[in-house]
């Protein structure tokens, strides 16, 4: 009698212990997911997986670029451009107008300035299209620098959860202005054809000097990406620096030939920017070329471009740590 | 087979200067350095390995030392993981655990070692990396995809099952600031969901939001883990990684302290120093508190039968808490609610002032809230409690999870000899029987 009791109670014990365990806990039945997951449809199972090896290890010191890992990030770089892009003119009323705005109101402003009170030369062309056409160039030049300077910065939420090569991360700040550029150049062609003026043969050089500014950007916006990192003092001086710069690069607003020093002429293309801009605007109007100022700027260009990218390696190992 | 995860006596060292109090190195102090710095490094050289070998791991620095204090995050790690094994990484806050998924995800360097992984890998640190407010859903699908590692035309083919598993269909074209956080978060672990690594790197951060989110999460690694692939599964969570993983690693003070199968882990996890205590624990700095939380809960004391400061208690036992709580802005009718979980199950029960007859005044100075238990009907075992303060009608202000560990201890609770057991279930409650005579049936 006492025994059957007791089995019965056995049971009931039991069957309450299995309903508890159901309930208890929510991950418990995390299969019982009410929402089917998907599957993949690629393959599946051990066979097919992909067995190429990352290694990870300390790499001290200074390293090259990695141009195959860039390459098969290659998509990513497209992403982050398009993302720039895409987001640049978001919730703006005038929208990309903003884009031949800047050029223009500069363009006005010097014209009025230099142009009928400093009466500075232009060298037969009329001065607001001398001006436009090389306000152009420098601010692609100093708003991708700009951008750039403060891009692994802004990208602190990438930076610290996901890895791809953070060299993109500048570049692709440039790159995305290139996009600015080209709605600002369809207003010079405009300016060019009001004025009447003509592009000579040099035009064919165009594509080439807006390359080599393109590679001075990503230079000096890689330098300042990486430096901005360690020190936000840089955040300070990009805005600051540029505007001195544009002062430093006085082919913007007058004639080179009326700089009379020939000591100048020598020096002034140091600056990247100096020969880069004259030359475009030359290419681009017609103008005869400077080839003495476009080498020098050219090389320069160049070894800023290769140092950035070193220092930017050397140190980008360290962002997410110090960010 | 070859392992899928290699790792070879890793080790990482963090320098704890102003770089990571928060402090930008500023020029200054750099240009400082650079004319002080030669002499300093060779000064300093002895010291720093010094420090190197004498640090016990647990963010210990010297103190005093001239050269910026450091200390190894990791120090000599080393363990294997075979394809299509799951395996969990736990161990409490500054074990290493997240410089160890950051090195594994390489986000950041080791500072020696060396790490071979075979295969594809993905690492979730965070949903949405790289969502950008300003695009529409279905232009953070791309960008989010590509950000996590899957070429456009593998997002292109998945395109539409990512917007069906996170079902925004309405909403494509809507910029994602606008979405709700829940829709955000849907659309954010869809396009994860659809990543297809050979390796999976998680952390437990992923398992945020409502508890459907976390089945989702959890269920979809069990799902990666049936096709073979490899999966990382950094945890605090017992019961996630009980249920999940085949084996654990478990890391103390930057160093590996077990590798092997889950349960002895766990048990070593808890069994550890760490969740020891004499009864009282400051509450100020709790590294589980939620984020953002106002730490209004400044301490937790238990309380035994006699009024006296204790960990353990018995089944049965009187169990009273004491609160201390620092309002920094007067609470009106505030509310504290105290959770107790197993630390296999999850929550067992919960009691607060929302689950009781009596409102809190407003409290508006530091003030002791006690709550009272007249039983403790919890069978033996390990339990974490959580504790939440807010107001009343209001959001959470504080909450932490698993902040105080309650050992309960077996007793003779049914008063015949019987220990309660948790085969028995997890609440011990104590029942009268009689029969009753044929009289009073008639």
């Amino acid at each position: 009698m006492v025994r059957n009791a007791t089995t019965r109670m056995d049971i009931t014990v039991r069957n309450m212990h299995s309903s508890l365990e159901i309930n208890s806990g929510a991950i418990d039945n995390a299969d019982a997911s009410p929402v089917a997951l998907p599957r993949p449809d690629g393959p599946t199972g051990a066979e097919h997986l992909d067995q190429s090896i990352t290694v990870i290890e300390p790499t001290p010191g200074w390293r090259v670029i990695d141009f195959a890992e860039l390459k098969k990030y290659r998509e990513l770089l497209y992403f982050l451009v398009w993302r720039d892009v895409k987001v640049r003119y978001k919730q703006t009323v005038l929208g990309a107008a903003w884009a031949i705005l800047q050029p223009l109101a500069t363009m006005v402003v010097f014209s009025l300035f230099f142009g009928r009170l400093a009466e500075l030369g232009s060298e037969g062309i009329p001065y607001p299209l001398f001006v436009f056409g090389a306000i152009l160039p420098w601010l692609f030049f100093s708003n991708s620098i700009a951008q750039a300077g403060n891009s692994v910065v802004n990208s602190q939420n990438l930076v610290t959860k996901v890895y791809f090569p953070r060299l993109f991360i500048p570049v692709s700040s440039v790159v995305a202005g290139l996009v600015d550029f080209a709605i600002a150049f369809g207003m010079l062609i405009v300016l060019m054809a009001y004025y009447g003026q003509m592009p000579g043969v040099g035009v064919l050089l165009l594509p080439a000097i807006l390359g080599m500014l393109v590679l001075a950007a990503v230079g000096v916006g890689t330098l300042l990406a990486a430096l901005t990192v360690a020190y936000r003092d840089f955040r300070h001086v990009i805005p600051f620096m540029i505007q001195l710069w544009m002062f430093a690069t006085p082919c913007i607003y007058m004639p080179p030939t009326t700089i009379e020093s020939p000591r100048w002429h020598d020096v002034l293309p140091l600056n990247p920017a100096y020969g880069l801009i004259a030359n475009f605007r030359a290419a681009a109007l017609g103008m005869p070329l400077d080839w003495y100022s476009l080498t020098v700027s050219s090389v320069v260009s160049l070894i800023i471009l290769i140092f950035s990218c070193l220092y930017f390696r050397r140190v980008e190992r360290s962002f997410a740590d110090i960010i | 087979m070859k392992p899928a995860i290699h790792v070879d006596a890793l080790s990482k060292l963090y320098r704890i200067g102003a770089a990571s109090n928060g402090q930008y190195r500023t020029l200054r102090e750099s240009l400082a350095d650079a004319v002080t710095g030669p002499f300093r490094r060779l000064k300093s050289l002895a010291p720093t390995i010094a420090v190197a070998d004498g640090t016990n791991g647990d963010g210990a620095h010297a103190p005093g030392s001239s050269t910026a204090p450091s200390f190894w995050a990791l120090r000599d790690v080393g363990f294997e993981v075979q394809p299509g094994e799951v395996i969990g990484i736990i161990g409490r806050n500054g074990a290493g655990k997240s410089t160890l998924l950051k090195i594994l995800s390489r986000i950041t360097e080791p500072t020696t070692g060396r790490i071979e992984l075979r295969g594809r890998i993905a690492s979730l640190l965070e949903v949405g990396t790289g969502f950008h407010p300003e695009l529409t859903g279905r232009e953070n699908i791309f960008l989010n995809g590509s950000i996590l590692g899957m070429s456009r035309r593998e997002i292109a083919s998945k395109f539409d099952e990512i917007v069906d598993f996170a079902e925004i269909e309405m909403f494509l074209n809507t910029p994602v600031k606008r979405y709700s956080s829940g829709m955000y978060v849907r659309l954010a672990f869809a396009v994860a969901a659809h990543l297809e690594p050979e390796i999976l790197i998680i952390d437990e951060v992923l398992a945020v939001g409502d508890s459907a989110f976390q089945k989702k999460c959890l269920g979809k690694m069990q799902d990666v883990a049936k096709h073979g692939r490899t999966v990382l599964f950094v945890s605090h969570n017992m019961a996630a990684v009980q249920n999940l993983c085949q084996g654990v690693i478990l890391l103390d003070q930057g160093r590996v302290r077990y590798v092997g199968p889950t349960a002895a882990g766990v048990s070593q996890y808890l069994s550890s120093n760490s969740s020891k205590h004499d009864g009282f624990v400051s509450l100020v700095d709790h590294p589980a508190r939620a984020a953002g939380g106002e730490p209004l809960l400044q301490s937790v004391r238990f309380l035994n039968a006699d009024g006296e400061q204790a960990s353990s208690f018995a089944v049965g036992d009187p169990f009273t808490v004491e609160f201390e709580l620092d309002p920094r802005t007067p609470l009106r009718q505030a509310e504290i609610g105290i959770g107790f979980n197993s630390v296999t199950h999850g929550r067992v029960f919960s009691v607060g002032t929302f689950l009781s007859d009596r409102v809190l005044s407003d409290i508006s100075e530091p003030s002791v809230i006690r709550c009272q238990i007249e039983q403790l009907c919890l069978v033996p075992g390990r339990y974490s409690l959580s504790l939440s303060a807010g107001t009343h009608g209001h959001k959470l202000l504080d909450n932490i999870e698993d902040a105080v560990y309650l050992d309960v201890e077996a007793s003779d609770f049914y008063g015949n000899g019987t220990v309660p057991m948790a085969s028995l279930g997890h609440v011990a409650v104590r029942s009268k029987w009689e029969v009753l005579s044929d009289e009073r049936l008639a």
